[in-house]
C-alpha cells in the first residue's frame, strides 16, 4: 500500500472528528407551529403555571370520578384490589407499612392535575374535558379531607391548597450519607466466621406459584357440573370471520386492561369474556356486577350482535348505572371487529 | 433442558443408559456393539440425514431446547400486565449483551405500536427555534454507537425487608445491556439552538413519550448534554416495540424510568416539572418518613447469576464455574470479589473484559468445589472507589421502605446437593 491513501484517510478522520465540535447546524427538521406546541406541551408546574382555563367542584367531580375512575380506584378513591389507592394514609410514612396516596405522599397538587389530564382514565387517556379534570382533582382532595365539600378547583384556587407532604422530600444525599461509608474492601476475617442463615426465602419455588393457592381456594366452592349435563348443553359452534376477528383483537387492546379472554383468563376489573356470545348478561361466575347489570340480566338481556353493538357504542347511555367506565367505541367498523373477536372466543 | 443423569460426573454406564433412553441412534445393522458412548460409536440421524434449508426461519428464534430462557412476570406484583414489569432471564445468559427478545419490559400504559412514518419528535421550550423532526430526519444526523446497561430503579426492590423471590431473574432481572445506535442529545438540542436558554447551569430538559402514560421526566441539562442520546437501534437492529420502537431515550447510568420510550418531545425549561414519575414514584422513603428525590444514578451492584436458585449445581463436586454480572452507573467496574462463606473471606474474580463505564461487566471465579455448603456472594467495586454495601449497611441508612435503588450484596445458600436458595445471613 502506498503512503498516499494513508494520508488521505488521516485527513478524512481529522475532518470527521472536528466537525461536530463546531456545533454546526444541519438544517434538518422544520419549525414547530404554535398549535402543535400547544397540543403536546401541557405540563403543569408546581406554582400552577400552564394550567388551562376551567374549573370543577367537589360535587361535580364526584360524579365524574364515579363514572370514570371508581372502577379501579374505588368510589371514595380508596382503591380496588391492587389498583392504586388515592386517599388515606395520612401520617403513615414512617410506619412499617406506609400508605402512599395523593393525600399522604404527593408533594405537589400540579402533579395530580398533570397526570390525570395526560394519562387517565387508564385505557382512555386524554378524553376528559379540562373542567372534568379540575372536578376529579377536587374530589380526590376532598376524599383526603384536604378541602371542604363546597370547594371549587380552578386556576385561581389552585395554589390555596396545601399538600400535607410538601416538605417531606430531600434531594439525593447519597454522596454525603453513604459514599464515604461504602469504601472498605475487606478481604479476610471481615466478620465472625460460622455465618448462619437469618432469613430464608419467602417464595421458595416459582414466584407465580405463590399466588396460586389463594386463587384455587376462592374458585373451589363453585360446584362442578356433571359431565352428562355439559355434553347436552354444548351449543352449536359460532361461525366467525377470521380476518375480521384478527382486526378485532387489535381493537380489543382498549378493553384488555379490564377484560380477559382465552384459556388462562381470570376475572379482573371486568368479567372474563369467553363465551359471551349468546349468553345472558351478568352471568360470569365469580364476578361482582353492578346492580344495573344484574337487573338487566334478570330482565332477559342476552348478549347478541344487536345488544353488544348498542352497549359498546355508548355503555353508560345503553345501561344506566352499570360500572364499566369506558366511553365507547366511536367507529362502527371497530365495533364489528370486536364483536367478531368475541365470537371467536365463544367457540 | 435438565440433565438428570447423576451427580458424580459422567460414566460409561451413564452414557449407555442415556442413549438408550433417548432412542435416537441409527445402529449399523448387525454390527457388534462397540465399546463407548453410542453418541460417538454409532452414526446419528443428524450425521446422516439432512437439516433445515436456509430460510426455514427468515428471522431466527432460539432453538426449541432453549425455550425456557424467556422473560417472566410475577403476576401478583401488579394489578395488570399492561402497567407492569417482567424480568430478564439473567440466570441463563452469559457474556454481557442482552438479546432484545428476552430483555425485560416495563410499561405504564402498555407497549404501543408506532410506525416510523407516524413518528414525530418535537424540541421546544427555551430554544432558539422549536423544531419537529421526522424519523427520516433523525437518521441524517451524525450517529453514535455505545453500550450501556439499563436498570429499573425497582430492581431488587422486593428484597428490602427479607429474602423474597428465589432466582437471580426475579431478584436482579430488571436489567439489560445493549449496544445502542442513534444521535447524541447535544447534537439535536444544538440544532434547535440553546442561546435562548442563556446560562445552561440549572436548566432542565423535560422528556416525554407518545404513549398514554407519557412517562414524563425532568433531566438536568448538564446530564442531557453530557452523554444522553436517542437510540433507534439496539444490538444492531431496530428497537423492539416493547423497548420503544422507533425511538427511545438513553440516559447512561441513570434509572431506567428516565429512558423514555416512544420519545415524542423534549422541552428545555428553567425548572423541573415534578411529574408523577419523579414525585409519587421513583422516590425513596427513609425510616423517618422523609423521602429522597432525584436519586437518578444507579450505584455499583453485582450478582452471582450461576449457581443460583434457578441454576443449581448438577455435576457434583469438582471444577465449578461461578459467574455473574457487575455494573455501576457512576463509572466502570474495576474489580469484583466473590465470597463462598457469606462474606468472611473474599477472593477477587476474573473480569471477562476490563469494565466499561455504565455497561455490564461479566465476572468468573473458577473453583474446585469440595461439595460442602456455600454462602455465595459477590461484591462490586467501581472507579470512584465505591464498594458495594451489604443489606445491613443499606438498611442502617435507609430502613426497609425505600423500594427503589437496592444495590445490596446478594446471598445464595448452596447446599451439598448443589441446590441454591435466596437467604439473608448473619
Amino acid at each position: 500500500m502506498s503512503k498516499f491513501p494513508k494520508l488521505l484517510m488521516a485527513t478524512a478522520i481529522a475532518t470527521v472528528i472536528t466537525t461536530p465540535v463546531l456545533a454546526e447546524k444541519y438544517g434538518l427538521g422544520r419549525t414547530a407551529t404554535q398549535d402543535e406546541i400547544a397540543a403536546w406541551d401541557r405540563d403543569v408546574f408546581p406554582d400552577g403555571s400552564n394550567l388551562p382555563e376551567g374549573s370543577g367542584s367537589v360535587e361535580v367531580g364526584e360524579e365524574v370520578f364515579v363514572d370514570n375512575c371508581a372502577v379501579c380506584h374505588g368510589d371514595f378513591a380508596e382503591g380496588v384490589g391492587n389498583w392504586p389507592k388515592l386517599s388515606g394514609g395520612a401520617d403513615t410514612l414512617a410506619d412499617e407499612d406506609p400508605l402512599k396516596t395523593v393525600g399522604s405522599y404527593w408533594p405537589y397538587l400540579s402533579t395530580t392535575f398533570d397526570y390525570v389530564r395526560r394519562s387517565m382514565p387508564f385505557g382512555a387517556a386524554q378524553t376528559l374535558s379540562d373542567d372534568d379534570v379540575y372536578g376529579i382533582v377536587a374530589y380526590i382532595l376532598y376524599s383526603n379531607d384536604l378541602v371542604d365539600d363546597d370547594f371549587v378547583l380552578s386556576k385561581e384556587t389552585f395554589t390555596s391548597v396545601k399538600m400535607p407532604n410538601s416538605d417531606g422530600f430531600v434531594i439525593d444525599d447519597r454522596a454525603a450519607t453513604e459514599y464515604s461509608n461504602f469504601t472498605n474492601r475487606c478481604m479476610s476475617d471481615c466478620k465472625p466466621a460460622a455465618v448462619s442463615i437469618t432469613k430464608t426465602v419467602v417464595f421458595p419455588g416459582d414466584p407465580n406459584a405463590g399466588a396460586e393457592p389463594l386463587e384455587t381456594q376462592a374458585a373451589a366452592p363453585a360446584p362442578a357440573p356433571a359431565v352428562a349435563e355439559v355434553a347436552e348443553v354444548v351449543p352449536a359452534a359460532v361461525t366467525f370471520d377470521e380476518e375480521l376477528a384478527t382486526k378485532g383483537a387489535k381493537v380489543f387492546k382498549k378493553c384488555k386492561a379490564c377484560h380477559k379472554v382465552g384459556d388462562k383468563a381470570k376475572n379482573g376489573t371486568g368479567p372474563i369474556l369467553n363465551g359471551i356470545w349468546g349468553r345472558a348478561a351478568a352471568t360470569t361466575e365469580g364476578f361482582k356486577y353492578s346492580k344495573a347489570m344484574l337487573a338487566a340480566g334478570d330482565g332477559g338481556l342476552v348478549w347478541t350482535e344487536d345488544t353488544l353493538s348498542g352497549y359498546l357504542a355508548n355503555p353508560r347511555k345503553y345501561l344506566k348505572g352499570n360500572k364499566m367506565s369506558f366511553s365507547g367505541l366511536k367507529k362502527e367498523r371497530d365495533i364489528a371487529a370486536v364483536l367478531e373477536f368475541l365470537k371467536s372466543n365463544s367457540q | 433442558m435438565s440433565d438428570s443423569s447423576n451427580t458424580n460426573g459422567p460414566s460409561r454406564r451413564g452414557f449407555l443408559q442415556g442413549a438408550a433412553a433417548a432412542g435416537v441412534a441409527v445402529g449399523a445393522a448387525g454390527a457388534a456393539k462397540a465399546e463407548g458412548d453410542p453418541l460417538i460409536t454409532e452414526v446419528q440421524e443428524w450425521a446422516s440425514g439432512l437439516g433445515d434449508g436456509v430460510d426455514a426461519s427468515p428471522y431466527g428464534m432460539p432453538i426449541e431446547f432453549e425455550g425456557d430462557v424467556v422473560r417472566r412476570n410475577v403476576e401478583w406484583l401488579t394489578a395488570d400486565t399492561i402497567s407492569s414489569i417482567n424480568f430478564t432471564p439473567i440466570h441463563a445468559l452469559d457474556g454481557t449483551i442482552t438479546p432484545q427478545g428476552c430483555a425485560f419490559e416495563r410499561h405504564h400504559s402498555g407497549a404501543i405500536s408506532l410506525k416510523k412514518e407516524d413518528y414525530r419528535l418535537m424540541i421546544n421550550g427555551l430554544v432558539d427555534t422549536p423544531l419537529v423532526f421526522s424519523y427520516a430526519d433523525l437518521e441524517r444526523f451524525p450517529r453514535v454507537s455505545r453500550t450501556f446497561f439499563l436498570e429499573c430503579a425497582a430492581n431488587t426492590g422486593m428484597e428490602w425487608a427479607g429474602a423474597q423471590l428465589n432466582g437471580s431473574q426475579y431478584t436482579h432481572g430488571m436489567i439489560h445491556n445493549m449496544e445502542y445506535t442513534g444521535v447524541s442529545l447535544r447534537t439535536l438540542l444544538e440544532e434547535a439552538g440553546l442561546d435562548a436558554a442563556g446560562d445552561l447551569a440549572g436548566k432542565w430538559l423535560y422528556v416525554e413519550g407518545a404513549d398514554a402514560s407519557s412517562n414524563g421526566r425532568s433531566i438536568p441539562m448538564e446530564k442531557a448534554l453530557d452523554d444522553c442520546m436517542i437510540a433507534f437501534k439496539a444490538n444492531g437492529e431496530a428497537l423492539r416495540m416493547e423497548h420503544g420502537y422507533p425511538v427511545r431515550l438513553v440516559v447512561p447510568g441513570w434509572e431506567g424510568n428516565m429512558w423514555v420510550k416512544w420519545l415524542r418531545r423534549m422541552e428545555v425549561m428553567d425548572a423541573p416539572v415534578e411529574s408523577r414519575e419523579e414525585t409519587s414514584k421513583y422516590t425513596d422513603t427513609l425510616e423517618n418518613g422523609t423521602s429522597r428525590k432525584w436519586t437518578w444514578v444507579m450505584d455499583a451492584k453485582s450478582v452471582v447469576t450461576s449457581p443460583s436458585p434457578q441454576m443449581p449445581i448438577k455435576h457434583g463436586k469438582g471444577p465449578l464455574v461461578i459467574t455473574g454480572l457487575a455494573w455501576s452507573g457512576r463509572g466502570a467496574i474495576t474489580a469484583v470479589d466473590v465470597s463462598l462463606d457469606g462474606g468472611v473471606t473474599w477472593a477477587e474474580a476474573r473480569l471477562a473484559e476490563p469494565g466499561k463505564a455504565m455497561a455490564l461487566t461479566r465476572f468468573y471465579l473458577d473453583i474446585d468445589w469440595d461439595g460442602s455448603e456455600m454462602f455465595l456472594q459477590s461484591r462490586a467495586m467501581d472507579d470512584t472507589g465505591y464498594v458495594q454495601p451489604t443489606k445491613a449497611q443499606l438498611r442502617d441508612v435507609r430502613g426497609v421502605n425505600s423500594i427503589y435503588h437496592n444495590n445490596c450484596i446478594q446471598t445464595w445458600h448452596v447446599d451439598a446437593n448443589g441446590e441454591a436458595n435466596n437467604v439473608e445471613v448473619s
